[in-house]
């Protein structure tokens, strides 16, 4: 249990709660910075030193870690936004969710059919915690910014689960991951820039207009 | 096993890339209309008499051609099989698609510069290519594909004239119908592979072990889903609506072939399904003949020139498929005789509809291009403006009516006597039910002479009832041409039957192999060159008697028509296209398809001001179906509640369904 994977993954998870319980944009950005940093490590552990580990780990690092945050404070700097987070319900329900749905990834990740050596790890549970924790930032925040945050983490949690695939299925997940990732920004950037400009804010609240 | 006969198959596909090509062209030639114009008329008619060499070859050789793309990895095959069912429909479908590419080069007018021709061409060249891949297609997946493909193409030429919220409602309904029908289908394709294992049509042949109720299930979703798109009589409500509508040259092509790509659809099913019970036969029977009835009904009372066509439509479709009911009744029931009759009429009569209902569509189109208007009550006297548009007219009223030297008459004989082969082998009641199907049969003839006398009575003779019409000129030679194809090939039909009745034996083959060994040839009637020589002997006696009297009267004082002695009649002492149906409509029809209107003349001392006006709703959509969705909406509207229109609660959605899944996931096993 004291393997540095599982050490990673734990830290992952405190990640999780952190960003769910914060009210602050900038906190909320760099752990999510933090969170892919960290995530980026994982390879390095968990298979041989090759060429591609190494390239999957370095690509992930600068993308997760620096791009990115890099991008998200550029695009809080230029839309001049307030630096809270805004939730629709409030930290504490949200925490006891993220609570509810890690513990449901636990017992899940224990009864699906899994290869032994990833029986009883914290990959799976990780994974889908992370997973939920952004489904569940997606939900409860108003902002689009955080909600692009929320995205990001769904794919750090989908990220836990390519590492697992990553020497049966070389380059499919990594391609996957980074593409999703750039298409992330690059549509939310672009969807921000525009929801200020048309309706000056970025509450997405304003869009439910466009229902019918 | 199957042969490959590359130049056929292949010829095909040359018409199918042509197709595609010049429609894709169109959309490139952008706002320069003429171009486009040119091109996607010049592709379409090209590719169509690729497309007919092609096709005419194969309908006499047994045995398919195949041609297939396949992606196993993604569990596609896109595979093509031309035999001679698929021929039989194939040449339909490329002639009018030539003569409508033809007629369209005059009919049509753009504005130098704009999009809409591109567009138009592009649509029009789509749906020929998507009807030619329906009825080539091999796999459920390439049908289903090209059926949309085929459904939306049509719903964009129908709106052609966008402009116009009548236009706009016609095409609404079409698309909901066709895409209501088009449900209908997936769940037939999807059972279908359901039990063989896979959408190839190959393996469709394990439908043969079926159950008798499923396979009932599977034929009567089929019938829904492809009537709804063939027009069957309850399920026609969108075709007088759009064919109206559309320009011309789509109606023609719309009411000649694309509605028959789901009598392919319904007939290729057959050929998978083991036999169907009799009282199924009867019940598509007795569905056909009550269309009948019921669209000529309508037709009779219709104003608008194209809807009274359009209802002539819904008919003609309840006839073939009284044939075809027939056909598997009698199929069922052991009459051998009676049911190769029924099929060959119903499958002449998908032929002869799309000669002499592209014709009318055509001619029709000719005088709303002369005049402007469609209203029966603003024509009148186009016969000595446009006489020859008028003639052929003439001519292709006299083909749907079954006047004997032309085609329609061939068809229905060949259902007459099959009605009467069956009577005189069923006994007692079974037999009273066939000779009251020929006494519907015969009224639904009666009717249809007296629409086409009213239409073209009205249309063409008498006095201009408007100025439009008395200002009419005679078509083009271009739309001439495009008209003559059709009714040339009616008048061949018509004297020489054995020729389409000799095409027609290779699809017939096809159709009754999987049930019956073929038992030598049917007995069918005498149409040797007997037929033709007497017949053809008839027509120049009265070609010759014509000539004749128009010799004697050359000169002969002309005075207005139904002058009735007056020396200035006027169009308002002649008969109107409502008075003419007068008669029939108070005397024979349900009251349910006659005209509802209001009179606001009320008992006063002195006169008011009285106005009187007239509906001619459909029943089948203001009784039944719209209704029936008022209702599916209201219980629907709950739902909507469930739209937020809120990112977030659509994520929320996402993720309850997730979780849901992975708790049913792990309970499950």
């Amino acid at each position: 249990m004291n393997t540095p994977p599982n050490l990673i993954l734990l830290f992952v998870i405190l990640f999780n709660f952190f960003i769910l319980g914060t009210s602050r944009l900038n906190t909320c950005i760099r752990s999510v910075a933090l969170q892919g940093a960290l995530l980026s490590l994982l390879p390095l552990f968990l298979h041989t030193l090759t060429f591609h580990t190494y390239l999957l780990a370095v690509g992930a690092f600068v993308l997760k870690g620096l791009l990115m945050p890099w991008l998200l404070f550029r695009a809080i700097r230029q839309v001049k936004i307030r630096r809270e987070v805004e939730p629709r319900i409030g930290y504490i329900p949200t925490l006891l969710l993220g609570a509810l749905t890690t513990a449901g990834a636990f017992i899940f990740g224990d009864r699906l059919p899994l290869l032994p050596e990833h029986l009883h790890s914290l990959f799976i549970p990780a994974a889908l915690s992370t997973l939920a924790a952004g489904f569940l930032m997606l939900i409860t925040r108003r902002k689009a910014i955080a909600q692009v945050l929320g995205y990001l983490m769904f794919e750090n949690g989908i990220f836990i689960f390519g590492t697992l695939l990553a020497e049966t299925m070389p380059f499919l997940v990594e391609m996957g991951v980074l593409l999703d990732m750039l298409v992330a920004i690059f549509v939310m950037g672009i969807v921000m820039h525009h929801i200020n400009r048309e309706f000056s804010t970025l509450n997405t609240e304003q869009l439910s207009l466009l229902r019918e | 096993m199957t042969p490959i006969f590359a130049t056929d198959i292949n010829g095909l596909l040359l018409a199918l890339a042509v197709l595609l090509a010049g429609g894709l062209l169109c959309l490139l030639a952008g706002p320069r209309a003429r171009l486009a114009h040119l091109l996607g008329a010049s592709t379409a008619a090209l590719a169509s008499l690729i497309g007919l060499t092609a096709a005419l070859p194969a309908l006499s050789v047994a045995g398919s051609q195949q041609v297939a793309l396949s992606w196993p990895a993604a569990g596609l095959n896109l595979a093509l099989t031309l035999d001679p069912l698929a021929a039989f429909f194939l040449l339909p479908i490329f002639l009018l698609t030539f003569c409508g590419a033809l007629y369209a080069i005059d009919y049509l007018h753009f504005p130098a510069r704009s999009w809409r021709a591109g567009l138009h061409w592009f649509f029009y060249n789509t749906l020929g290519a998507s009807m030619a891949v329906v009825v080539l297609a091999a796999n459920g997946l390439v049908f289903m594909l090209a059926w949309e493909l085929m459904s939306l193409s049509s719903f964009f030429l129908v709106t052609h004239d966008y402009q116009e919220e009548k236009v706009r409602q016609a095409g609404w309904l079409y698309l909901v119908a066709t895409h209501i029908g088009a449900a209908f289908l997936f769940f037939v394709f999807f059972e279908a592979s359901r039990v063989a294992g896979s959408l190839d049509f190959a393996s469709f042949a394990a439908l043969r072990a079926l159950p008798v109720d499923a396979t009932l299930l599977l034929f009567f979703a089929a019938l829904i889903g492809f009537g709804a798109k063939a027009g069957l009589f309850p399920l026609h409500v969108w075709l007088p609506d759009a064919h109206p509508a559309a320009p011309s040259h789509v109606s023609a092509i719309m009411s000649g072939v694309m509605i028959k790509t789901a009598l392919y659809g319904l007939l290729r099913l057959l050929t998978w399904l083991p036999p169907i019970p009799a009282w199924a036969g009867i019940a598509v029977a007795l569905l056909g003949i009550t269309g009948a009835l019921f669209g000529i009904a309508m037709a009779a009372t219709q104003t608008d020139i194209k809807r009274s066509l359009a209802y002539s439509t819904v008919e003609n479709i309840g006839l073939i498929f009284l044939g075809l009911g027939l056909w598997l009744f009698c199929q069922a029931t052991g009459h051998e005789q009676a049911a190769v009759l029924a099929l060959v009429g119903a499958l002449l009569h998908i032929w002869n509809h799309s000669l002499f209902k592209g014709l009318l569509f055509l001619g029709a189109g000719s005088v709303v291009h002369a005049t402007g208007k469609r209203e029966l009550s603003a024509l009148g006297g186009l016969l000595r403006r446009m006489p020859l548009t008028g003639s052929l007219l003439l001519f292709g009223a006299a083909a749907i009516s079954a006047l004997p030297p032309l085609n329609g008459f061939i068809s229905e004989w060949l259902l007459y006597l099959s009605l009467f082969n069956a009577g005189q082998d069923a006994a007692g009641g079974a037999a009273f039910f066939f000779m009251l199907l020929a006494i519907l049969l015969a009224l639904t003839g009666g009717l249809v002479v007296l629409v086409m006398t009213r239409l073209l009575g009205v249309a063409l003779q008498g006095e201009p009832r408007s100025a439009a019409a008395a200002e009419a000129h005679e078509s083009s030679a271009v739309l001439i041409a495009a008209m003559s194809i059709p009714a040339a090939l009616c008048l061949l039909v018509g004297v020489m039957p054995q020729l389409p009745l000799q095409g027609i034996s290779g699809p017939l083959l096809t159709l009754l192999a999987p049930n019956h060994a073929p038992t030598g040839s049917p007995l069918l009637p005498p149409f040797g060159p007997a037929w033709s020589l007497s017949l053809l002997t008839g027509l120049a006696a009265l070609v010759a008697i014509v000539a004749i009297r128009t010799w004697r009267r050359r000169n002969a004082s002309r005075l207005a028509t139904w002058g009735c002695g007056y020396l200035k009649p006027s169009a308002r002492m002649a008969y109107t296209a409502g008075s003419y149906s007068q008669f029939a409509q108070d005397t024979v029809f349900c009251s349910c398809v006659t005209p509802t209107g209001a009179s606001t003349r009320g008992p006063a001392l002195f006169p008011p001001p009285a106005q009187f006006g007239q509906e001619r709703l459909d029943p089948a959509l203001t009784r039944w179906f719209l209704p029936l969705f008022g209702k599916l909406a209201e219980r629907a509207y709950a739902f909507r509640r469930l739209q937020a229109g809120q990112l977030s609660i659509y994520v929320l959605y996402i993720f309850i369904a997730t979780i849901l899944l992975l708790g049913w996931g792990i309970m499950a096993p």
